[in-house]
């Protein structure tokens, strides 16, 4: 059983959908018994960094997600602003994040002024190492982007994926049991759907 | 590198089923939407748009029902026109799956309502929708209300009122080329890419893939299309197609 934590922000519904597609079992919810249950860990997320902090925050999550992640080591995956909250700090509202991951989440700034802020549309990705998520998935895969924020690790061995924009960036990571996507899987047609397949398999 | 600007159908709901207008006019049956969202997401279209005709002119709520059967199996961004006329109205599209809604009539007469939804869930997920028709006398009005009523301002001062207030992107819709296969409006797309920094959809009138290459180099971030994916000429016999290699230079 997969848990989307359900923290009032983004399309929980989106990723439900598309697991049901897969006929994987799901369930949205922020209650805690839901979440130490689960097997996996979904934080999906559309909005501002701070709302989503504040959220968290409010709805209690902080203390079992830290207890799950860094102490159970249960894996969990960070979807587009749920990403961005995994790291240490964004410069979206100056604040600091869970901390999941070593890296710092930061505004694009594009030497190409011609270039639109948000990074919104299809792009490919170059894969920097292996990992269980990228498991007999497509060639060249295309993923739908839409963000104004990218993470920058700082640990280039937690980079699983990099996309260019102007500049490349960070558009997926793994460290250990942590993992997190740019880019939304749950409306990138099949390209989506092997990512969160096998990472419920994890 | 820039992206490749995103190809959109957009499929027009009326009396719950799926139908075709000719000038925002005349709907004939296509036939059943469900069918047809499978169809493009098996065709892993870049992004889809579907428009509620009958909400804003009979003041009703979107059809939530029909919305969620839509989304529960399309796996590509999807954006929501008709009767978001409120923020609660929003939020239940939103919480159905939905990424985008597109709001028109809100634009002319409560543009509080684009901020009031950029503020929760993003710029990004509020798309303004333009439609204008050019006048006898050669000036170009905006039209509201499924292009029933007439606006005071350009599609230009319109564009740059709903940057402002609170939209992340616009969709230009020329009401006269809608459904004529007479190619899109190439000289105001440019005028409205060069006032507004957010990114716009053209529609209305795309007849072949040349057209979207066109648009493309006229600055479009998006080119959406009806007649032409869901008809096959000449006898318009209903027949569901989407592109691809549409553009000449491939530098994705």
């Amino acid at each position: 059983m997969t848990t989307i934590i359900n923290y009032n922000l983004g399309n929980p519904k989106s990723i439900k959908n598309m697991l049901a597609y897969l006929g994987i079992e799901s369930r949205i919810s922020a209650d805690h018994v839901d979440i130490a249950s689960a097997n996996q860990l979904i934080l999906p997320g559309v909005g501002h960094f701070q709302h989503g902090m504040e959220q968290l925050e409010k709805l209690g999550l902080v203390d079992i997600l830290n207890k799950e992640v860094i102490e159970k080591k249960k894996p969990i995956l960070g979807i587009c602003l749920g990403m961005q909250l995994l790291t240490k700090h964004s410069e979206e509202g100056n604040l600091a994040g869970l901390g999941f991951i070593d890296a710092q989440t930061k505004k694009f700034i594009l030497k190409d002024s011609s270039l639109k802020v948000p990074h919104m549309g299809w792009n490919t990705v170059a894969f920097q190492k292996e990992s269980k998520l990228i498991q007999e998935i497509s060639n060249n895969p295309r993923y739908y982007f839409v963000h104004s924020y990218y993470v920058d690790c700082t640990n280039q061995e937690d980079i699983l994926f990099k996309t260019n924009y102007g500049e490349d960036f960070v558009s997926a990571f793994q460290h250990n049991n942590i993992f997190g996507l740019q880019f939304h899987p749950e409306k990138s047609h099949k390209f989506g759907m092997e990512l969160l397949a096998n990472f419920c398999k994890i | 590198m820039a992206l490749q600007p995103r190809i959109i159908p957009v499929l027009l709901l009326h009396k719950g089923g799926l139908y075709k207008t000719k000038q925002f006019k005349n709907p004939s049956y296509v036939g059943d939407p469900i069918n047809a969202v499978r169809i493009f997401n098996e065709k892993e279209v870049d992004e889809l748009i579907i428009l509620d005709i009958d909400c804003s002119k009979e003041n009703k709520e979107p059809n939530y029902t029909l919305i969620e059967e839509i989304v529960s199996e399309a796996f590509m961004p999807i954006g929501y026109g008709g009767g978001v006329s409120s923020l609660t109205i929003a939020q239940k599209v939103f919480q159905l799956g939905v990424e985008k809604v597109i709001i028109n009539t809100a634009i002319q007469n409560n543009q509080q309502l684009l901020a009031d939804i950029a503020a929760i869930y993003g710029a990004q997920a509020v798309v303004a929708s333009i439609d204008y028709k050019k006048s006898f006398f050669g000036g170009t009005k905006a039209y509201f209300n499924n292009g029933i009523k007439k606006s005071n301002h350009t599609p230009q001062k319109l564009a740059q009122i709903a940057e402002k207030t609170g939209a992340g992107e616009i969709m230009l819709n020329a009401i006269d080329r809608e459904g004529t296969y007479q190619g899109f409006d190439i000289d105001l797309l440019k005028q409205i890419v060069e006032v507004v920094q957010i990114p716009v959809i053209v529609s209305g009138g795309a007849s072949t893939n040349a057209d979207f290459d066109i648009a493309k180099h006229a600055g479009a971030s998006g080119m959406a299309a009806s007649s032409m994916f869901i008809y096959k000429r000449p006898h318009r016999a209903v027949l569901i197609s989407y592109p691809i290699n549409y553009f000449t230079d491939d530098n994705s």
